[in-house]
């Protein structure tokens, strides 16, 4: 049985390294220098470390832009969704049910259609090119997915934890400050994470309403400068793309928990 | 619209502590409760209509007039009807691209459930560093897609790439992956990779559904692991599969990230959706832009994903009753 055991995760193992082999070809890429990297050795035995240096020099404007619109995202996304889900689950809301109806539809929504119709509302306004407009924008991919999530969390409120607070004379603003957000801190931290996330790996908002940002553009437009270049600097640019995936690598080390909660929480995105 | 609801938050946040307290009749208490829900809601209500109904009826408005460059700046551009979607359907390559579209989407969710359900059978019996494992099939799925697109691009690069290292191991002569003739397969080749984690979350957790005591009292019958799977796992799976492609679907019809990345929709990997990008956004073609035709393919793009999404949105409500 014991034996049977180890070939199950030898197997697992094998699949895994199949899986990620894309990702490791990225890391042993971005280590390699300049002149063997054409030769697609399986490690980096022309060891470098140069296309950092080059990823520090150039690409700290984008990193830093990507911070900044992750936040924004994120505070935006929880403003909005914490007090809305709250009132979908526990408060008698008019047509709420239809409500959560169009939150569905809206995350089936083509992006490019989206993208359309806010260039040409940006165009009209002119906060094209702006960090507030592309935060905004990213906030779509996240507000629908965070009330859903919320709700299905606070519905599991038992009602007796509240309706105590609102026997002691507590509105329910109060209700929700002191009983609801403290309850729901690591759904907010699920939501925080994957809102964040989507933020940050946005290319498609990034590339429509933000293409003409200069510095204030997102890291991964940084990436996309390289694919659009003369002679296509390979060492650079997936040492980009490795330094753009550390958030992805943080969330699964040190968050993995709130990752599977947002999954098992029904958290569907593609 | 906006003033009138930010006005009537503050209200409704300041009543509940006044009327519901001092007047505890159940009409005046139900109807505070009401003002509030609507409060808390309003945030929520006035950004769906902001960010969500207002760029989708500029996306309409965009495709019924004929706008160019200039009078996408100016306004002023003449109402055409339906006329740039006659254009847009009458094009010869529109059918071709709609055809595209289907193979990229049908291949690529098919086999992302066979291979996503595979691995979910796979990984149903805890073994040592099964959770560990899991957890790594997450990465393609968590990492920003402009990442895997131009790695897959590099390991796709016709003259050093891993993949035709790979194949020349083989002994078989080296593939133009990105031409105009293979693009297709090879954004779907990338497109499964990213969505396997995906299938393989939903489908595990489908699996974790099912009772062990079916199969314990299926394996007293004698019943070996393939006639389990078949007459245990695949028919009550049922109901998760359906929602798992069909969510696949929606999200794959509208993919450009990936497509565009790799090829930016070039030869067969254009799709309707990097089709329209491309129209609006391409790159160094401000001369050539057209806002008008690719609103109009965005909105029938629109059209058959809310679709789907409505049958989606049915199946599952029959599950919960």
């Amino acid at each position: 049985m014991a034996s049977r055991g180890w070939w199950k995760t030898l197997t697992a193992v094998l699949l895994t390294a199949i899986m990620l082999f894309p990702v490791y070809w990225m890391v042993n890429v971005s280590l390699t220098n300049r002149g063997s990297i054409r030769k697609s050795q399986l490690l980096p035995f022309d060891f470098t470390l140069d296309h950092y240096r080059v990823v520090l020099r150039d690409q700290l404007p984008f990193l830093t832009t990507s911070l900044v619109v992750g936040i924004g995202t994120v505070i935006l996304t929880l403003l909005i969704a914490a007090p809305a889900a709250y009132a979908l689950a526990k408060l008698p809301v008019p047509g709420g049910r239809y409500l959560s109806f169009v939150l569905i539809v809206a995350q089936m929504i083509p992006a490019v259609v989206m993208a359309m119709g806010f260039y040409s509302i940006y165009n009209q306004i002119g906060i094209l090119d702006t960090i507030p407009g592309l935060i905004l924008a990213d906030s779509t991919i996240a507000v629908p997915f965070a009330v859903m999530l919320f709700t299905a969390f606070i519905r599991g409120i038992p009602n007796e934890l509240l309706g105590a607070a609102q026997v002691d004379g507590a509105s329910s603003w109060r209700c929700f400050r002191s009983v609801v957000l403290p309850l729901s801190r690591n759904s907010s931290i699920t939501v925080a994470l994957f809102a964040f996330l989507w933020s940050w790996s946005d290319f498609l908002f990034a590339s429509t309403l933000d293409r003409g940002g200069g510095a204030m553009r997102p890291i991964t437009l940084g990436i996309y400068n390289y694919i659009g270049a003369q002679n296509q600097e390979w060492g650079p640019m997936m040492a980009t793309a490795v330094v753009a995936s550390i958030p992805t690598a943080l969330l699964l080390i040190l968050a993995q928990k709130y990752v599977s909660a947002g999954i098992s929480a029904g958290a569907i995105k593609d | 619209m906006t003033n009138a609801a930010g006005a009537g938050a503050p209200l409704a946040t300041t009543q509940p502590g006044g009327t519901g307290a001092v007047n505890p009749r159940k009409g005046g208490r139900h109807r505070t409760a009401n003002w509030a829900a609507v409060a808390f809601v309003a945030p929520l209500v006035i950004y769906l209509v902001v960010f969500y109904a207002y760029p989708l009826i500029q996306n309409f408005a965009l495709s019924l007039h004929r706008y160019d460059r200039a009078t996408f700046v100016s306004g002023g551009a003449p109402f055409v009807g339906l006329g740039i979607y006659r254009e847009v359907i009458a094009q010869p390559r529109f059918w071709r691209v709609v055809s595209q579209t289907a193979t990229f989407t049908l291949v690529s969710i098919s086999v992302q459930y066979v291979i996503g359900l595979a691995l979910a059978v796979f990984f149903q019996r805890n073994f040592r560093l099964s959770a560990i494992l899991r957890a790594l099939f997450l990465v393609p799925w968590l990492l920003p897609v402009i990442v895997s697109g131009t790695t897959w691009q590099w390991m796709m690069n016709p003259d050093n790439g891993a993949l035709n290292t790979l194949v020349g191991w083989f002994g078989a002569e080296p593939i133009w992956w990105l031409s105009a003739h293979n693009s297709l397969r090879s954004v779907i080749i990338a497109n499964i990779w990213l969505g396997i984690p995906f299938n393989l979350v939903i489908l595990y957790s489908g699996l974790q559904n099912i009772p062990r005591s079916l199969y314990e009292a299926a394996a007293i019958d004698g019943a070996g692991a393939w006639r389990q799977f078949r007459s245990i796992t695949l028919p009550l799976l049922r109901p998760v599969t359906l929602i798992t492609l069909l969510l696949g679907l929606v999200y794959t019809l509208k993919v450009v990230d990936i497509i565009w990345i790799m090829t930016t929709g070039t030869g067969t990997s254009q799709t309707l959706a990097t089709w329209s990008y491309g129209l609006a956004f391409g790159k160094g073609t401000s001369g050539v832009i057209q806002y008008s035709e690719a609103s109009a393919i965005g909105s029938l793009l629109l059209m058959v994903a809310v679709v789907f999404g409505f049958i989606y949105i049915a199946i599952q409500r029959r599950g919960e009753e």
